[in-house]
């Protein structure tokens, strides 16, 4: 499905996204007519899925973000589904993950501060319907963040 | 800081960092010059901080992620010196977070299948300088959200 041109060409995106077809195109010693279609054909295969803005939250006054490993009463019918439509009401709430093993399901949340966090936390995320167990985990620093594939 | 219109900017490149300035400016009601340079600013004020592909892990022969919760065994500066180069260093191990709570590291595994898991945890995460206790779980589905804007 892929061959050797497409896993070069991704990657180099992967490590630079910034870069367009053109610039691809240079790195690669390729036409850029060529590049161009081949991540139209990318994309058609739904391979590349999309090319999102990173906002940086700290930039913007959110000192605060906490990764909550979140159980939930399982026997509940819809306990799934009726938390996850409920935690994406939460603003603060960037991310959502489900998962096979001791947790459930993880929320990436954010706060300005250890004060507005404590509001946060008491009014919207205990209040999230069927949690059993929450436990979170306050993030220090990020020591890696590469998202390159070994391709 | 910002304005209603910088956050319906970063919205729209949030789900598409690809478009033209004139093609923001027209989802949030701007010309292409004033799209431009309000981009810009975002961008020079480090708030639009850059880009993420996103990628068909499945698609790509990757079709199992783990988050893997790691506590320390042994603390104290150099085995945490000792312990970041070493996992930083495993191509599967794809992010890296130091936290506070009941581990010290959460990590990001990519593996091609559960085998192929297995051996990252037997042969590196668990060979890792100082690795305590861990415990994995397997990522079954993830969504990213706008986040307060």
């Amino acid at each position: 499905m892929l061959d050797d041109v497409d896993r070069r060409l991704l990657r180099h995106w992967q490590g630079a996204p910034e870069m367009t077809s053109a610039d691809l195109a240079v790195v690669l010693g390729l036409p850029a007519a060529r590049v161009a279609r081949r991540i139209e054909r990318l994309r058609e295969a739904g391979i590349v899925r999309g090319i999102h803005g990173v906002v940086d939250w700290g930039a913007l006054g959110y000192a605060v973000e906490v990764s909550l490993r979140i159980q939930l009463e399982k026997s509940v019918q819809g306990a799934f589904d009726a938390f996850l439509a409920a935690a994406r009401e939460v603003p603060e709430v960037t991310e959502i993950q489900t998962f096979l093993g001791r947790v459930d399901v993880r929320l990436t949340a954010i706060a300005r501060d250890m004060g507005h966090w404590q509001v946060l936390y008491r009014e919207r995320i205990l209040a999230l319907p069927h949690l059993a167990e929450i436990e979170a985990l306050m993030h220090v620093a990020t020591v890696k963040t590469d998202q390159s594939l070994p391709l | 800081m910002i304005d209603d219109l910088d956050r319906a900017i970063l919205r729209v490149v949030q789900g598409n960092a690809a478009l033209s300035a004139g093609a923001v400016g027209r989802a949030v009601g701007l010309s292409q010059p004033a799209a431009w340079r309000r981009l810009r600013r975002l961008r020079e004020a480090g708030i639009l901080k850059g880009r993420e592909l996103a990628l068909d892990l499945e698609k790509l022969g990757f079709g199992v992620t783990v988050f893997l919760g790691i506590k320390l065994a042994t603390k104290g500066r150099v085995s945490l010196e000792d312990f970041e180069r070493a996992v930083t260093a495993i191509p599967e191990v794809r992010r890296v977070e130091h936290v506070l709570g009941r581990y010290d590291y959460r990590l990001r595994v990519t593996a091609r299948d559960l085998a192929d898991f297995e051996r990252v945890l037997r042969r590196r995460i668990m060979a890792l300088p100082g690795v305590g206790e861990v415990e994995s779980n397997v990522l079954l589905s993830e969504e990213r959200l706008p986040g307060p804007l």
